[in-house]
């Protein structure tokens, strides 16, 4: 009995001891509860609402672009995307390529998608947002996700309003287009602003009123669960959309002008005399717009960009050629404003030029010459040897100062950003970029628009709008109003923008009327050199061919277009404007490689003044 | 009379005056009421945890009446006229968790489930709940105390077996509370306390073992139990998402079905493992407070009818049962409030789910079986 004894004694002992245990361990839990509830409370207070609500910030929608005419150039439309919060994945970020595998089966997702997927994963981002995995989905593969949802945490269809091009093809290059937000860009813009925008204008008016066209961003404070889903929306700022925009642009014009350079190299350019709008930009080849909104595949951008056709130049705006001899109504300009050149100064043309007797010979285009030439017959005829003439004796600095004030060398558009300014050799350049005096013979290939000088397609059309003027300058530019508003110099918009060159004044005024008389001789008269395209108009037209020498062509050696290959052909230029008299539309055409200007690029100008002063009539 | 009978009033005293409904009911009211209680608070903030469900409550109501049938009809048993039969019970037990080793049925990755034919399908492991601790007192009762070197041994086998056996499943939350439920009764037992050190040492040297047969998910749980930062979104979520949810609670709670953490789906499994982070961010520190005083009654209670048993099988397994109770609360609230490694524990009579109500409220009828078995001997000598 005593063992008996000892041993319940010894188990009341341990049950005791068990007691002590019990209140020992119930003293931890309720100190951690009162540690967690009333010490910490208002630590896991603030957290518990944080976690309940978010601030969502909702993006402004895109301005419109409309042509002059109220036409639709960029609009926005809906579209969807399969969308991944890695976080939300099972088994998280790492669960990424078993998500991928999973949702490959029931929609088509290719190796681009996918790479594109990962490359925005590896980037900075905030926590919990989304990565797009596939856009455009269709509306079969939006219901296979949402029957599949259950199995799918983490993966969300969102509809997102993108930018759309009505016309994808041949307005890129006067448009430019907006594409996803890339790190670099994201650095420079304002991060507010654009904390829920994807897309930001890359190229061109896109670009240039970027501003404008973005608007305000939104916000709401919501109420979510754990899975992000939205339950209630608490408060809300509207976001303010951004502003549409109209452009001078004429959008049947600009494809008609697209149309004509179809198959070529080459651009066109159109402006509207009276306002200094640009009515058409057109780069040949081109290129759709659309398929860079949500991000090109990388093959697809490698053939654009290794094309030799080079689509991706923006040929309008950069592209340099010698502006051969539609700079010679300038030069004649030049000669007879600032005295050198008598009114009535004429010469007789042997077909070639020489400085000193027994040197090089500078050729004319026409072999043995024209005879008797003045300044008249000099511009319809295009007479080389005249130029020269003229330019010896004038030497660089005034011909330079006057294809200055008609906005040579220089950007004069206000709201293209890519324009080039081109080149114009003065001394001071020459002795910068060649370390070099200037020559004589440097000054005979400038007056007849060769050897160093340079202009983009825009800038002749500028400087021709300047000559259909009679010196009166317009900004030129490619927006005409900002929702509504009427915007008659960027200057309005509080920004920078090139400089407007000053409104030319001559000595004599009828001295205007002269060259355009010899460029009406260009169009219509008996010899003109475009005399075909000017044939058989309602209306009279002014202009100038020109024709770019691509290679040197050696002294005596015999120049045959067809054996010199496609590429080393010549250039043909035109610019001219419609009606003569009372000009309504100023083109300059550069067709690269097409041979002569007469031949290749006047009848494009005349079919688009055709276009635009007969067509629309009708229409 | 031992010291601790001494010290706790003689909750029967009144009995004496003739056997009533409740004494022959062998019902035991200071066990039943705060059980009740503790029902009848788990029903209110599951309607909540389960996101306002008539349904999950309605169930579990239906499972509370058959635990409480369960836990009736077992204190009708007299424990010592079934005890020859429980080594049967228990290799019934142990061929069954065999047999789910070999023909389980499980779910993400755990084979616990056995499917016999005909039969709804049910987990062998609640079985050892009841099996281990009653094998063990069995086993040292009929012996020597305290007990010899090799019945020690032999008692660590019955308990060691099982709990391999069972995390192996893997199930490592339901193989501690057995592996304890057994520890405890050799405690009772009157383990040798040199013995006790020896067994902490060996678990303390057998800790590094242990970590490399443990599973994957299982070691990822004791590294985010030490760092639940490390992980915020997956493993460590639960944890921190629990703490936010006590600790917003406050004193005096958010108020009843207003928890924004279990409410919007921050807090996990609301209904059933977590159920007291509902409880305590809706009703705070003083609805946590309540329920552990409901809890302490029974723990106390459980501890009196054991210090007042006759023999020493019914002590042994009174004391086990109890503190195999109270393990299951702690290693829940700790877990939940992040002082515990997150092992699947259900908070006990509260969290949906029907086995483990059942298996509780089973061996809550054994306790009051034990204490109506002392109470009849002595009604019989007043007669």
């Amino acid at each position: 009995m005593n063992a008996k004894q000892h041993e319940n004694e010894r188990f009341q002992m341990r049950l005791w001891l068990a007691v002590g245990v019990m209140l020992l361990v119930f003293g931890v839990l309720i100190s951690r509860l009162v540690y967690l509830q009333v010490i910490e409370h208002e630590h896991f207070m603030t957290v518990a609402e944080d976690n309940r609500h978010q601030l969502q910030p909702i993006a402004p929608t895109r301005g419109l672009i409309y042509d002059t005419q109220g036409r639709l150039l960029a609009g926005n439309r809906a579209t969807h995307s399969v969308t991944l919060v890695p976080e939300q994945l099972a088994g998280g970020v790492s669960g990424v390529p078993a998500v991928i595998a999973q949702l490959q089966q029931i929609i088509t997702i290719d190796a681009y998608d996918i790479k594109r997927f990962n490359r925005r994963l590896r980037q900075a981002r905030k926590p919990y947002s989304s990565i797009p995995l596939r856009y455009r989905l269709n509306e079969q593969e939006i219901a296979r996700i949402t029957v599949n949802q259950h199995f799918l945490q983490g993966v969300r269809v969102e509809a997102e309003l993108v930018r759309y091009y009505p016309f994808d093809q041949g307005f890129v290059h006067a448009l430019g287009y907006v594409g996803r937000i890339n790190d670099r860009e994201m650095a420079s813009l304002d991060a507010v602003n654009y904390s829920d925008t994807h897309q930001v204008g890359k190229l061109g008016v896109e670009k240039y009123y970027e501003s404008e066209l973005h608007g305000q961003v939104g916000y709401q404070t919501v109420e979510t669960n754990a899975r992000g889903r939205v339950l209630r929306v608490l408060e809300r700022a509207e976001p303010v959309p951004g502003s549409d925009i109209t452009l001078h642009l004429d959008a049947e014009l600009q494809q008609k002008a697209a149309q004509l350079l179809a198959g070529k190299r080459g651009s066109i350019v159109a402006i509207d005399p009276s306002t200094g709008g640009v009515l058409a930009l057109v780069s040949a080849p081109t290129y759709g717009a659309n398929q860079f909104v949500t991000g090109i595949s990388s093959k697809n951008y490698s053939k654009l960009r290794d094309s030799d056709e080079l689509p991706l130049f923006n040929r309008a705006l950069r592209g340099r050629y010698p502006p051969a001899s539609t700079v010679k109504p300038v030069i004649a300009l030049a000669g007879i404003d600032t005295g050198l050149i008598k009114r009535d100064y004429s010469i007789l043309d042997p077909g070639y030029y020489q400085l000193t007797e027994g040197g090089r010979l500078y050729r004319d285009w026409k072999e043995g010459g024209h005879g008797k030439v003045n300044l008249h017959k000099s511009i319809v005829e295009s007479v080389d040897t005249y130029y020269y003439d003229i330019g010896h004796q004038m030497g660089n600095e005034p011909m330079t100062s006057y294809l200055a004030k008609f906005g040579l060398g220089q950007v004069t558009i206000a709201d293209q950003p890519e324009a080039l300014g081109a080149v114009l050799p003065t001394k001071s350049w020459k002795r910068a970029v060649r370390n070099a005096s200037w020559f004589p013979g440097d000054s005979l290939n400038l007056s007849i628009g060769q050897g160093f000088l340079s202009a983009t397609p825009l800038q002749l059309a500028t400087m021709t709008m300047v000559m259909a003027n009679k010196g009166q300058w317009h900004q030129v530019r490619m927006i005409k109003s900002i929702d509504g508003k009427e915007v008659s110099a960027i200057k309005q918009l509080n920004r920078t923008s090139p400089i407007t060159p000053e409104d030319i004044n001559l000595g004599r005024n009828s001295d205007w009327d002269r060259v355009h008389k010899a460029m009406i001789g260009v169009m219509h008269g008996r010899t003109g050199t475009a005399r075909r395209s000017g044939a058989n108009s309602t209306y009279k037209i002014a202009g100038k061919t020109g024709t770019a020498q691509v290679t040197g062509i050696k002294q005596d050696e015999e120049y045959d277009a067809e054996k010199v290959a496609e590429r080393l052909r010549d250039h043909g230029l035109f610019v001219g404007w419609a009606p003569a008299e009372k000009p309504a539309i100023v083109v300059a055409v550069v067709v690269e490689n097409g041979g002569g200007g007469s031949s290749a690029a006047a009848p494009l100008a005349r079919r688009l003044f055709d276009a635009y002063l007969l067509e629309q009539d009708d229409g | 009379m031992a010291d601790f009978q001494r010290f706790v009033p003689d909750a029967s005293s009144f009995l004496r005056r003739g056997p009533s409904i409740l004494a022959r009911s062998r019902i035991d009211l200071w066990l039943l009421l705060p059980v009740l209680g503790i029902m009848g608070l788990g029903l209110v903030v599951l309607y909540s945890g389960a996101g306002a469900s008539q349904e999950a409550v309605d169930r579990q109501v239906l499972r509370y009446a058959i635990a409480t049938l369960g836990m009736l009809v077992m204190a009708q048993i007299n424990l010592r006229e079934v005890e020859r039969f429980v080594p049967v019970f228990y290799l019934l037990g142990v061929l069954l968790l065999v047999a789910v080793l070999l023909f389980g049925v499980g779910a993400k990755g755990a084979q616990r489930w056995l499917q016999i034919f005909g039969l709804p399908r049910f987990q062998p492991s609640e079985l050892l709940k009841l099996a281990v601790p009653l094998t063990v007192a069995w086993y040292l009762s009929g012996r020597a105390s305290p007990p010899s070197f090799g019945n020690t041994l032999v008692a660590f086998i019955i308990v060691a077996l099982p709990v391999v056996l069972i995390a192996k499943q893997p199930d490592l939350g339901t193989a501690i509370l057995i592996g304890a439920s057994g520890i405890f009764v050799i405690f009772f037992g009157g383990l040798l306390w040199r013995y006790v050190v020896l067994a902490m040492l060996v678990g303390a040297a057998g800790l590094p073992v242990l970590w490399t047969f443990m599973h994957a998910y299982q070691k990822q749980r004791v590294m985010t139990f030490l760092d639940p930062e490390s992980d915020p979104l997956g493993a460590g979520w639960n944890i921190i998402q629990s703490k936010i949810a006590i600790g917003s609670g406050g004193v005096s709670g958010k108020g009843w079905l207003q928890g924004t953490q279990s409410h919007l789906d921050f807090l996990p499994e609301t209904h059933t493992d977590f159920i007291i982070a509902v409880l305590a961010e809706e009703f705070g520190l003083l609805g946590v407070l309540l329920l552990l005083f409901l809890y302490s009654f029974i723990l106390l209670r459980g501890l009196i009818i054991a210090g007042k048993a006759r023999d020493s099988f019914s002590r042994m397994l009174a004391a086990g049962l109890t503190l195999t109770f109270f393990v299951y609360l702690v290693v829940n609230i700790g877990m939940v409030s992040g002082l515990l490694p997150v092992v699947g524990v259900p908070l006990p009579l509260v969290s949906y789910g029907g086995t483990s109500a059942v298996t509780l409220m089973l061996s809550i009828g054994m306790l009051m079986s034990i204490r109506a078995q002392r109470t009849s001997k002595r009604l019989r000598k007043v007669r």
